[in-house]
Parts: structure tokens; sequence; C-alpha cells
């Protein structure tokens, strides 16, 4: 059997990064929040995160993992070309993911300052990870106009990770917080819309290969389901907020399920305008890719450890199900 | 070499991650492992005691890995922005084990974390003991593979070329090296013993404030005892890895032992300014024939100079230092476990100067791992794997504008991280964990 292993190798990685970035997507989204809510609330807040970021995070180590060991020339090429933006995110990751223990141990201002922190962790991680998404679809190109352009995409992205990090509040809090998520959801939803409206304007002008591949018609008339459903889901999560707000019994985990699929049909839309370069232009996924054999080891172990993997991630959120409580260690 | 050129800062910015990443699983790996044997004796006899101890290291327990894990973040992503040309030239090999680390082990102590740190009332309990189990294999399990890594880079075997790239022949061959199940033996326990030196420190620095605080009392026994038991298995281990460097990387060894001509009957050189320039040892104190006998086992066996190797010898003074560091350490840490367990054995506490001294040795494991780590890494050079690779071909095209920024930068968020780690444990261990204290007619028994 002839497989073509660097294409399974690029849907794993795309997998890999999507779950990233609804996971660790809430855990930012709902770090980057944090300005907006009391001190109780702040608390609240991380307790609904606590128990799930170390392990939502352990998909990026996958993500960047996969692309350096079934992409090492990419990976090399990628984040050689990012080094600045990847210095950034590191940092902020770091500042993050200690905030999360500091915050609760420390006393006196030295809380304050981890609570700062880790708000300015979570929303520089997004804004790095943001301006990296931007290069990678332009082409880590350097003049003026295209870090505009990243710059755009960066706000765009801390918006979808507030969305998410606002409707994950709505199904894991109750009473005033979960009412004041409501409308944190719709301001993060508007910053969205006109995200991903933005940079789907300005892609096709920046980059004339993505022009060349979505303006083939008729061939790319189906492309056009992906606009058109991600608008479908984003009046209905629309829809769900107000109704939730207006005290209409409905399943509250609805919102946070529609914003992970905007985000999942954005990553359709990223996916297919890159395909199948790693980098744009540049090197196809089958150019960049390991030795058959190494390939065939790390698959043979994915394909028995992952399904372990999914199976007590899930147990882990069965855990922690329901609306979140006040976290403490044993 | 021009110390600003790109491939010294890309050596020194990776050196100073790792160098501090490696601090925190250090303590983790075995930390874990204290705390399911605290919560275990808990399950077992419902004594309180152990579950406070529990409560009070799992804070530390949980700031440790997170620490960890962030830094470790870094690491995933250095690989291919400071060497791509290790990944170019060893990536099937190093990939594959880099892989099988983050699917069987990563996933499995992150997720199973949550459970261990916040799960203890939603779960029956041998459901969290067996959380906190899995939590302590999987941070075993990812220094298994890594450590099979770092092990092949140093006595590389079971590759072979094909079209044009290094690729396993034989994976037993590449994860079972030669140095593997020594090194990873020799950190498995450096961990135990940087754990064990860390909770009877902190446990002294408690007592010295709070001297009946029972659950203090509990954790400094069990630091010493364990110390005690793992520190002569630890010389033991570390002789025998010795060993095996000295028939796998006889230049690593000939560094470590000051010795830059081969010689018969050589001298142990128990310190000495080692001068490069001259390729002599300056003020050199010594005892005759004595490294032949402890190399070779014969008195006027035959040991390699740095001469024969050259020009592939790693940097004399580093090694040579950094080695002589790690051993005195050791016997430190040797003498102080032992007289403290002999003390507790005869008189059931420390007395205040012990308590002291505990607590000025909390860090002890550190000095001496990274002083290891300097000793086997350093002592590699110019080789990035053994053989196969130098660490010049590896170096990325990275401007050294870039990497100088971004060593800086790393360099202050390290320096506060770890202040702020220390700060925040020497606080937490101030506090202590309970108000429950010794009665005092058990004041002279301290029992596991």
């Amino acid at each position: 059997m002839n497989l073509d292993l660097p294409l399974i190798f690029t849907i794993l990685m795309g997998a890999s990064i999507l779950a990233y970035v609804i996971l660790d997507g809430y855990d930012l989204g709902v770090g980057i929040l944090m300005p907006f809510a009391t001190r109780d609330e702040q608390d609240r807040m991380v307790a609904s995160i606590g128990p799930f970021w170390d392990a939502n995070e352990t998909w990026l180590v996958l993500g960047v993992g996969l692309l350096l060991i079934a992409f090492p020339a990419a990976h090399g090429l990628i984040l050689g070309a990012l080094y600045l933006p990847v210095l950034g995110m590191l940092i902020f990751l770091m500042l993050r993911g200690v905030a999360f223990e500091f915050r609760v141990k420390a006393e006196g201002w030295h809380r304050e300052l981890w609570n700062r922190l880790f708000f300015v962790g979570s929303l520089g991680t997004a804004l790095s990870q943001g301006v990296m998404l931007g290069a990678v679809v332009t082409g880590f190109r350097n003049e003026t106009p295209y870090w505009i352009f990243n710059s755009f995409v960066a706000i765009g992205l801390a918006g979808g990770y507030a969305l998410l990090g606002a409707t994950w509040l709505t199904l894991k809090t109750e009473a005033t917080l979960q009412l004041k998520s409501f409308d944190m959801a719709r301001i993060a939803l508007l910053v969205v819309a006109a995200g991903i409206a933005g940079v789907s304007i300005a892609t096709p002008l920046v980059s004339p290969s993505v022009f060349a591949k979505w303006f083939n018609f008729p061939d790319t008339l189906p492309l056009l389901l992906l606009p058109v459903t991600t608008l479908l889901v984003g009046g209905y999560l629309w829809r769900c907020i107000n109704q939730l707000r207006q005290g209409i019994a409905r399943g509250e985990w609805q919102p946070f399920a529609a914003a992970a699929g905007i985000f999942a049909l954005a990553f359709c839309g990223l996916a297919y305008s890159l395909f199948p370069y790693l980098v744009i232009d540049k090197m196809t996924i089958w150019q960049a890719a390991s030795h058959p054999s190494a390939l065939k080891v790390i698959l043979v172990g994915a394909l028995i450890v992952l399904p372990f993997n999914i199976g007590y991630t899930i147990f882990a959120y069965r855990v922690f199900w329901g609306k979140a409580r006040e976290l403490s260690y044993g | 070499m021009d110390s600003l050129d790109p491939l010294s800062i890309a050596r020194a910015q990776f050196g100073l991650n790792i160098g501090f990443h490696i601090l925190f699983p250090t303590v983790s790996m075995s930390l874990a492992w204290f705390l399911v044997f605290f919560r275990w004796r808990h399950f077992r006899t419902g004594d309180a005691v152990w579950l406070d101890a529990y409560r009070q290291w799992v804070k530390i327990f949980a700031l440790t890995f997170a620490m960890g894990v962030v830094t470790g973040i870094v690491m995933s992503f250095q690989f291919g922005t400071n060497w791509p040309g290790f990944m170019g030239t060893v990536g099937n090999i190093a990939g594959p084990l880099l892989g099988y680390e983050v699917l069987t082990a990563f996933f499995l102590e992150a997720t199973f974390l949550g459970v261990m740190l916040f799960g203890m009332n939603r779960v029956p309990g041998w459901l969290h003991l067996l959380s906190a189990s899995l939590v302590a294999g999987g941070t075993t399990l990812s220094a298994f593979w890594i450590l099979a890594l770092n092990s092949w880079m140093h006595t590389p075997a079971g590759q072979v070329i094909a079209d044009g790239v290094w690729i396993a022949q034989d994976w037993w061959a590449v994860i079972f090296n030669p140095s593997f199940p020594y090194r990873f033996t020799h950190m498995m326990l450096a961990s135990t013993l940087t754990a064990s030196f860390l909770i009877a420190g902190l446990s002294a620095w408690r007592l010295l404030k709070s001297p009946l605080d029972a659950v203090a009392r509990r954790t400094l026994t069990t630091g010493i005892v364990v110390a005690a038991l793992a520190i002569p298995v630890q010389i033991f281990v570390g002789d025998q890895h010795g060993l095996n460097t000295l028939v796998h990387q006889p230049a690593k060894i000939a560094a470590m032992e000051g010795l830059w001509q081969t010689e018969k009957g050589a001298p142990l050189v128990l310190f000495a300014w080692p001068d490069e320039q001259q390729r002599k040892n300056l003020y050199a104190l010594e005892i005759p024939n004595a490294s032949s006998l402890i190399l070779t086992h014969q008195i006027d066996g035959e040991v390699k100079g740095l001469a024969d190797f050259a020009p592939d010898t790693p940097p004399v003074k580093p090694v040579f230092f950094a080695f002589r560091l790690m051993v005195g350490m050791g016997g430190a840490m040797l003498l102080m476990a032992w007289f403290g367990a002999w003390l507790l054995w005869r008189r059931g506490s420390l007395p205040k100067p012990m308590l002291r001294a505990f607590s000025v040795f909390t860090f002890a494991g550190w000095v001496a791992t990274l002083a290891g780590w300097i000793v086997t890494e350093v002592g590699r050079q110019p080789w990035l794997v053994t053989g196969l690779l130098r660490t010049k071909d590896a170096v990325g095209p990275a401007t050294q504008g870039a990497l100088l920024t971004s060593l800086i930068a790393y360099a202050l968020t390290y320096a506060g991280l770890l202040l702020a780690y220390i700060v925040v444990l020497t606080h937490l261990a101030g506090k202590g964990a309970s108000t429950a204290v010794v009665p005092p007619h058990a004041s002279t028994g301290v029992s596991l």
C-alpha cells in the first residue's frame, strides 16, 4: 500500500493546530476578558479553565512538533522567518502559564501584578499568533503594508479568542458573570465579523496566489459555501446569545459550539488557500517532508496513542463537568 | 572564536533555555513520586498528616510543573530556529523520539494533572491516587524519551545512511544506545536527590520557625531518608557512567580529568588551573597513579590525553571545573544526608544548626545537576551528534541582532521567573501546611 504520508501528516498537523486554537483559544480568551470582571469574577473565570489549560497547550506542542518532525525543512524556514513574533509569543505564553500558579500563591501587590500579567500574557500570545498567521498567509513579507495586514489579523484573532472565552464563560458560569459573558460575546462577535470580512477582502489583494485560488470561476464556486456557512453560523450564534439573555431556555453549550464552528470554517478557508504549500509559493508539503521511514514510525505511534489521548481528555472534561466551582488543591 | 558570532550566541541562548528548563523537570519528576507516596500513605492509613503533606507539596509541584511546561514549549521551537541543521541531518531519528515524547508523555501528564490538582473531591480516592500516579508516570516517560534522544546524540547507534540522510535502521539500538541506561539512571537519581533535598530544606526552614509542625517533621524525615538511601547509589551509577564515557567519548574524560598527554600511571588531578594555551595544568594538586587506577583498575594503566584527540577536543576549563563542582556537591550531600539520618535515628529530631544547614542545601541538587549537565554537554563539543554532526554545521541563519535580542529577552524573563519561584517557595514553606503540631510527649519519635 502506498500512502501519501506527507498529506496524512499535513492533516494530522492541521487537526492539532485547529484543536490548539479552539482549546487554548478559550483559555486565552478568558485571560483577555479579565479586565472586564471584578476580583471575585476573575477567580471564577480562572477556576473555569484551571484544570484544562495545561493539556490544551500541549496541542501547540504537538502541532509545532509535527511541523518539526514531519516537515523539518519548513519548520526551520517558517520559524526562522517568524523569529521575533515567536519570541514574543513564547515569553507571553510563559507569563500566562506561570501566572495561573503565582496569582493564587502571591499576596498583596504581587497578586495584583500576576493578575495583570495573566491578562498581558493572554492578550500578547493572541496578538503574536495573529501576526504569525498573517505572515504565513502573505509569505513572510516585511514591507509596511504587510505589517498592517498582519496587525489586522492579530486583532481579529484576539477577538476570536475573546469570543471563544466569552462563550466558554456562558457555558461554565452562572448569575451575573454569565450575564456579563453575553455582552462580552456580542462585542467579540462584532470584532470577529469585522476581522473575517477585512481579512477576506485583503488576503487576495496581498497574495496573488491566494487570489488565483479563490477567483478561478467556475471551479471555485463551491468555495462560496465557506463564507455563506460562516455567515449563517455567526447569525445563529448572535441569536443564541440574545435568547439566553432574554431568559429563553436553550443549550448553554450552543454559543461555544458555534464559536468553535466559526474557527473551524475559517481554518478550512485558510487550509484551502495555502494547500499544498507550507511556505506559500516556495515549499510544498512534499518538498518539506521527512524520510518515509521516520514518518511511518510516528504514524503508527500516533494511531495507537491518539485514541487514548482523546479518551482521557474526555474523562478529564467529565470530571470537571458543569458550572465552575472554586478551585482548591485537594 | 568571536564571542558575539551567531554560533556562540545561538549556543549561549540554547544553553540558557535548556539550563533554565532542566531545573523544573528535575524537581517535578521525582516530586511527583513523592506526592504519590504521600497520597498513598494517607489512602492506606487515613493519617491526616500525610494528607496535609500532600496538600502542601502539591502546591509546590503545581508551580514547578507549570514552570517546566512553559519553559519546555520554548525548546520545541528552538530546535528549528537555532539548529535547523540538526533536524536537517538527523531529523529522521530525533523526530520520532520527540514525537513519541509528546504523544505518550506530555498529554498523559498534562491531562491528569488537572484531576490530580483539583479533582480530589470530585473523584473516588483510588482514582485520584491513580491520576497522581499517571502524572508521575508521564513525567518519567517524558524523561525516558528525551534522554534516549540526548544519549543517542552522545553515543549514536542503530543509524544508517539512506537517500543521503541518516535514518534509523534499528530503533531498539537507537533508543537503548550505549550511554542511555547509565544516563537515564543517573538523571533519575539526580532528580530524586534534588527533590529530596528540596523537601528536606524547605521542611527544615519551616521547623526553624515552628519546631513542632507535624507535617514539616514528617516531610523532613522523608526527604532525608530518601536522600541518604539514594546518594550512595548515585555515586556508584555516576562512576559507571564515567567508565561508559571512557569507552565512547574518551576526549570528554580527558577534559574532566585535566589530562593533556596520554600517560601510563596517570595522576588524579584534585585541583588545578588548566591553561588551554600552554596545554598544561598550573598549580596542580595531584594523587599519583590514581586516575589510572580509577579508570583502568591498574596502577600503571594507560589513559588517553587530549593531545590524542586534537583538534576534536572540548573546551577544558568548563568541563574540568564543573566536574569538580558536581563531585564536591555529591560528597557534601552524602555527608549531610547520612549525618542527618543518623541524628534523626539517634535523637528523633535535628538540632537548629543542622536545620539551618539543610535550609542552605535546599537547592543543592540544582547546583549538582547543572554542573553535571555542563560536564556532559560541553564535554561533547565540538560534536552535536558524536561523529556525525558538528555543532557549527547545525546553526541557523538567524542574525546576530535577532539572537542577541532574544537572548536578552529570555535572560530577563528567566531572572524574574526564578526570583518569583524562589520567593513563593520559601513563602509557602514558611507558612507551613497546617496548624497541627506534634504533641509534646511524641516529640522524640518521628516515624514514617
